[in-house]
């Protein structure tokens, strides 16, 4: 069974449709990006899946269950790492994964989960003296304290440098190899591109693209190839590379012509993800 | 059950880590009664012993500083910082969570009356009333009804940086007119009538009634009522109006 399902999912606020329709599953075990810019129904998305959001359409089930519906031990399996909002200033560390810990009837150890986070030296510093990231970290050990098995990371690395970024990262990595279940939405081409098994490609309210990160490449419309002769720059899209690159060479060296700047380009993630992505020209 | 002396435990740490809303909500009435007490304690005021008109005033004044302004300042901050929100993704069920709350902070202003009626008994010699099971009663209708307004205003305040201004801009005149820190026969007519469809007075006359006169609860059931009713009008609010999440975004 998939660990999540959505098929037809729709929701707007006021006039203002930010899902429009959207279908994915998550399968057991894996990592799933939901990547795109501000705005695109992220948030919205997760919101409505962790049972925190009203639901205009669609069928949506979590673990089994509709959101909407869920009771205590439902709640007891799903960790919440929200994009925005702050925890308790005036309590430690320690304090706020034993408070969150005593929520669950089966927590994973508060000290282990320190570890997990790697904030055992910050255990007793109040929350208000934590920098950015190192909130970050406790956002997630309070989403971890539960032992659930799927967890819902919303840019969780937003606004990080990119030393914390790797080592959000690998913290990420080890979860997967837990075993957990993870739904993380960025609009980091490149954390989608280093984590997530399959990636969705979310804009305006629409999934318009998905797949592992390797078949999104592939559904480049090209490769492009570029050479200059006499000075002009020539350029090459083409669905064929080899044989056009062989029939190119082939001639260049039978003629004698020399190639200058020869390049041979394929698409990035991120200039697939922009082009999907691409604000429509009025 | 475990849930919920779970969070009360932790609400109690949160409000006494929280100084500037621990001394504003519970230690400043103690402080009023101390420093009022001093300037006309001695004094006779309307016929009765000054320390002792103004304890009834000040019990008054601490319900709606601690249980109606504490609890509105300490539920906006919360949902403004997105805490509230984040409580409602685990298991805690929200019920428990908002009679947490409500036993925490009746539980504060508890604790400020009873230190209040010490400071009156032992400094001030302040005599006990007859009854104090019909004090008691006073003054748990009083802290019900204010927590009640209290969640009710939250609805209204839409910030947590104007939430202090808007709940003190209410409950500091509201304790004025109603005579918490003196008696209120000498303001003008129109104070006199406001106060008089609001809370406060009605929960200030009803202890001065309890705690002076040695009068029984059910001897003025109207004052009672005025309270009530208010206190019902704050739940109503509180039901329709209460939000989890940030207003402001």
């Amino acid at each position: 069974m998939n660990a999540v399902e959505v098929h037809g999912l729709r929701k707007s606020y006021g006039d203002f449709e930010a899902v429009r329709r959207i279908d994915f599953e998550l399968r057991a075990g894996e990592v799933f990006g939901l990547l795109g810019p501000n705005g695109a129904g992220k948030t919205t998305t997760v919101e409505i899946l962790v049972g925190y959001r009203h639901r205009d359409a669609g069928e949506v089930r979590v673990l089994g269950a509709d959101p909407e519906q869920a009771d205590r031990r439902w709640r007891g399996r799903i960790g919440v790492v929200p994009q925005s909002g702050e925890l308790f200033p005036n309590l430690t560390v320690r304090e706020h994964l034993d408070l969150f810990a005593g929520y669950y009837d089966d927590p994973r150890p508060p000290a282990e989960v320190l570890e997990l986070i790697g904030l055992e030296e910050k255990a007793r510093a109040k929350t208000r003296t934590l920098s950015g990231g190192q909130r970050r970290r406790l956002d997630l050990g309070v989403a971890l304290v539960g032992d659930p098995e799927l967890l819902f990371l919303d840019e969780p690395t937003t606004g990080f440098d990119p030393s914390a970024r790797r080592a959000a990262w690998e913290t990420i990595r080890s979860l997967r190899s837990l075993g957990k279940t993870i739904l993380l939405t960025t609009h980091y081409i490149e954390e989608a591109h280093q984590l997530a098994d399959r990636v969705a490609v979310l804009t305006r309210g629409e999934i318009v693209a998905s797949g592992t990160p390797a078949e999104l490449i592939g559904q480049a419309p090209s490769t492009v190839i570029r050479y200059r002769r006499n000075g002009e720059q020539v350029v090459l899209e083409t669905e064929d590379p080899v044989r056009v690159l062989h029939d190119l060479t082939d001639k260049a060296l039978r003629d004698g012509a020399d190639l200058g700047e020869l390049e041979v380009h394929r698409p990035t993630l991120e200039e697939v993800y922009l082009s999907l992505t691409e604000e429509p020209r009025e | 059950m475990r849930l919920f002396f779970h969070q009360l435990r932790a609400e109690q740490k949160l409000f006494w880590r929280s100084r500037e809303l621990a001394f504003f909500t519970f230690l400043l009435p103690i402080l009023f009664y101390m420093l009022l007490g001093s300037a006309y304690g001695d004094d006779q005021i309307n016929g009765v012993d000054g320390y002792q008109y103004l304890l009834a005033g000040m019990i008054g004044y601490g319900a709606a500083s601690t249980t109606f302004a504490g609890l509105a300042l300490l539920l906006v901050i919360r949902r403004e910082s997105g805490a509230l929100k984040r409580l409602r993704v685990t298991p805690l069920p929200p019920a428990t969570y908002v009679a947490a709350v409500l036993a925490s902070i009746i539980f504060i202003f508890l604790a400020e009356a009873a230190i209040l009626i010490a400071i009156g008994r032992f400094a001030y010699d302040v005599p006990m009333p007859d009854s104090l099971v019909s004090l008691i009663v006073v003054i748990l209708l009083g802290a019900a009804s204010f927590a009640a307004l209290g969640i009710g205003l939250t609805a209204l305040i839409k910030s947590a940086e104007g939430s202090s201004a808007v709940v003190n801009a209410l409950y500091l005149p509201l304790s004025f007119i109603s005579g918490a820190f003196f008696s209120a026969e000498t303001f003008p007519e129109v104070l006199q009538k406001l106060a008089l469809l609001l809370p406060l007075s009605h929960l200030i006359r009803l202890t001065r009634d309890v705690m002076v006169y040695d009068d029984r609860v059910w001897d003025h059931l109207g004052d009672a009522a005025v309270v009530a009713i208010w206190g019902l009008i704050g739940l109503v609010g509180a039901i329709r109006g209460f939000r989890w999440e940030p207003r402001e975004r």
